[in-house]
């Protein structure tokens, strides 16, 4: 079993925590991870990127390898396509619709949607919607793990579990409102893939 | 369950594990987070372990070195172009030689994530003449820490580690020795070989260069240096440091097809070598920078076409690594590259929301249309960002501290209205000499700290600026009248541009402090750093 996820969004979006979950996750179920990450510079609003990889046997890059990518999992829309030359052909695309827009030319979001549906495996939801309404924008990157759930091979049990471990230190609401969030996305992309298997 | 560690972290606690008892460094992508981890460390606390900022990199490597000096085991950080600061103490410690395990990490950033150059810092060590230790991965950036330290010692010589963006910032699954318990004081037997005299380092530099057999020999039994012969003889690899995990990714089971010279000590294993060489009739060198071991083995075997890397093009000569472009040279099939979608426009780095950097920059760029577009010159920091669009105000950013001897050297010649913008970390970092150069002539230039009271852009470490720029700059001899300071706000705009222009009507040294804490700082750590300011003034 091997599984490259790469995350994406900008600087300050939170994917470091989705990594961190999955990593966690994996750990527990005594995995290999390697999971690169972007410190500096590009950390400002910039474009950053996570890759995390997961395997039963010893992992050697620290980089996926271009088309070797089993899903990508984005925060924001444009920064998903930024890296679907890493996507295999079999690969999965999951990301927020909601875009952020911090550049001049910010290309139009529908025709972002379209670039994005080209691709046979998708899932675009609002998570950042979803997120406010149980309470809080910044579980955004909870809604989107839960949406991707069902493609990571890695138990529920052991994501619930390393959501529970990562925010420990915070407050039992702060707990809950990101599991609500993870419930949240994985019943909207359940719903949507389900309705895509009917077309 | 084994730790979680960034190539970085398990460094930083292989460190601890070995006995160190301090590590001195200032913040630079990609080598923060080693100091960082210490500082957290709730064991190191209880060590004891030293884990202060220090201002500079020359600072911190020549304070390491004290603290060798005393018999402890000390550790020293920095990012590649950080040791060209410190580069003074580095090439003549290694001729005094050290005491207590003095190790040096250094974070070379190829591809230049976060960086002005990609320079090579393995170069540094053969020309210091010292041991390298190059880690593929995390968990041997861990176990190599135990082995420099015990090689130093044993040498009397200081260890390069070096270090690379992706290990630095890549996590892996980690296991844990037993610590081995620090040094107790003992000064050395003998003190001249620190005192380098001609008649001192001179014997001093003889037994250096005497070391190299000796060096070579332990990297030819360095189990850091695994030679796998094959029984195909069609090609042969030499994987340095990190280049080993992309050859791996790229074999995978077919790893019998290959022979395989992995090297993460140096000087190189000459004889390995040769064994290889002879053994193939192709021979790919795979390493993370500049092609040293290639242009070496040009050397051992007189160039020709048996060697392949950078120099013959297989590989590129620019940027980092990658599965892709190892696989490549290996003639190993890969994916035919796709290209990213045409829509995606760039998102380059830019300036916090709500940053006073911005508010100081408009105020520079009021008066730009008055004094000319190629006046200002920046440095090294987050204010760097003002090169780019849509501020355009920075000219120029070279290396820590050239803004103001850049624009002294400009006023020199002749330019009017030179403008130096540097950070508060920055100018205390390399910018105060050069500020003492201009008051010394007393050079028409403005030079504006822009003091957020944070290293910013490395994740807002203390700076130990914060608190004693006034005093420093008169210290160093500004004119009282040409001290002033600013609040680099939208409210303030106007009077922020009288200001300025009334400094750039004086001929003279101006230091302009604009002053506003990080955006990035908690409120916490605002009260703190009042508090501070308060507690200096």
């Amino acid at each position: 079993m091997k599984t490259n996820i790469i995350l994406s969004g900008v600087g300050g979006q939170g994917i470091l925590t989705i990594a961190a979950v999955l990593d966690t996750a994996a750990l527990s179920e005594n995995l290999f991870v390697k999971q690169s990450e972007v410190h500096g510079m590009s950390q400002r609003g910039g474009a950053v990127q996570c890759h995390v990889r997961i395997s039963d046997k010893q992992i050697f890059s620290d980089l996926i390898p271009e088309g070797k990518a089993d899903l990508i999992l984005s925060v924001e829309p444009m920064e998903l396509l930024r890296y679907t030359p890493f996507l295999n052909k079999y690969g999965w695309l999951v990301t927020d619709s909601h875009p952020f827009i911090n550049t001049d030319n910010y290309p139009d979001k529908n025709d972002l949607f379209k670039q994005i549906k080209k691709h046979p495996y998708h899932i675009i939801i609002n998570a950042t919607e979803i997120a406010k309404k149980i309470g809080n924008s910044k579980v955004t990157n909870m809604v989107l793990l839960g949406a991707a759930a069902s493609i990571i091979p890695l138990s529920e049990e052991s994501l619930l579990d390393a959501i529970k471990k990562l925010f420990q230190h915070k407050s039992d609401k702060i707990i809950s409102l990101n599991l609500k969030a993870f419930f949240e996305g994985k019943k909207i992309a359940k719903e949507i893939t389900n309705l895509a298997t009917n077309i | 369950m084994k730790s979680l560690l960034l190539g970085n972290e398990a460094l930083a606690q292989g460190s601890i594990d070995a006995g160190l008892s301090g590590v001195y460094a200032y913040p630079g992508t990609p080598s923060t987070e080693i100091t960082e981890y210490i500082q957290r460390s709730k064991l190191a606390r209880e060590l004891k372990i030293h884990a202060t900022w220090s201002v500079n990199e020359k600072t911190a490597m020549e304070s390491a070195l004290g603290m060798s000096y005393t018999g402890l085991r000390a550790l020293v950080v920095m990012k590649h172009v950080g040791l060209n600061v410190a580069s003074d103490v580095f090439m003549n410690m290694s001729v005094s030689g050290i005491n207590g395990g003095l190790v040096v990490v250094v974070a070379d950033d190829p591809s230049m994530h976060s960086s002005q150059n990609e320079q090579d810092s393995r170069f540094y060590g053969k020309f210091a003449m010292i041991p390298i230790l190059e880690p593929s991965n995390q968990q041997e950036a861990y176990d190599i820490m135990h082995y420099a330290f015990d090689l130093s010692e044993e040498l009397k010589l200081p260890v390069l580690v070096r270090m690379v963006t992706r290990l630095s910032h890549s996590r892996a699954g980690i296991e844990l020795r037993e610590r081995r318990a620090q040094n107790v004081m003992q000064l050395p037997t003998d003190t001249s070989r620190f005192a380098l005299l001609p008649m001192n380092a001179r014997k001093q530099f003889d037994k250096l260069v005497n070391k190299k057999a000796i060096l070579i020999k332990l990297s030819e039994s360095s189990s850091l240096n695994d030679l796998k012969l094959s029984q195909h003889n069609d090609v042969g690899i030499i994987a340095c440091g990190i280049a080993y995990n992309y050859v791996m990714e790229n074999i995978g089971d077919d790893v019998s097809f290959y022979s395989i010279l992995k090297i993460s000590q140096y000087p190189l294993p000459k004889e390995k070598i040769k064994k290889l060489y002879k053994h193939c009739d192709k021979i790919i060198v795979v390493e993370e920078g500049y092609p040293l071991v290639e242009e070496l083995l040009h050397d051992y075997f007189n160039k020709n076409d048996k060697i392949k890397g950078k120099l013959t093009g297989d590989i590129p000569l620019t940027g980092e690594l990658n599965p892709n472009t190892v696989g490549k040279s290996l003639g190993i099939f890969q994916n035919i590259s796709k290209s990213i979608p045409e829509i995606v426009s760039g998102r380059p780095p830019q300036l916090c929301e709500g940053c006073g950097h911005t508010d100081l920059f408009n105020t520079i760029n009021e008066l730009i249309p008055e004094i000319g577009n190629k006046n200002v010159f920046g440095d090294i920091g987050c204010y760097a960002l003002g090169a780019l669009p849509p501020l355009k105000t920075v000219n120029t950013l070279i290396d820590m501290g050239a803004s103001i001897t850049m624009a002294k050297g400009a006023a020199d010649a002749g330019l009017e209205n030179a403008i130096a913008v540097i950070g508060d970390s920055t100018f205390t970092h390399s910018g105060m000499t050069g500020l003492l150069d201009a008051v010394y002539e007393n050079s028409p230039i403005t030079v504006i700290i822009s003091d957020n009271s944070a290293i910013a852009m490395t994740g807002a470490q203390e700076s130990s600026a914060v608190g004693r720029l006034h005093k420093i700059c008169l210290g160093i001899g500004v004119h009282p009248d040409h001290l002033k300071t600013m609040i680099p706000l939208n409210k303030n705009h106007e009077q922020n541009v009288e200001l300025l222009r009334n400094e750039l009507k004086y001929k003279g040294v101006s230091v302009i402090i604009s002053e506003r804490p990080c955006v990035r700082l908690s409120r916490d750590k605002k009260e703190e750093i009042k508090a501070k300011i308060a507690s200096l003034s």
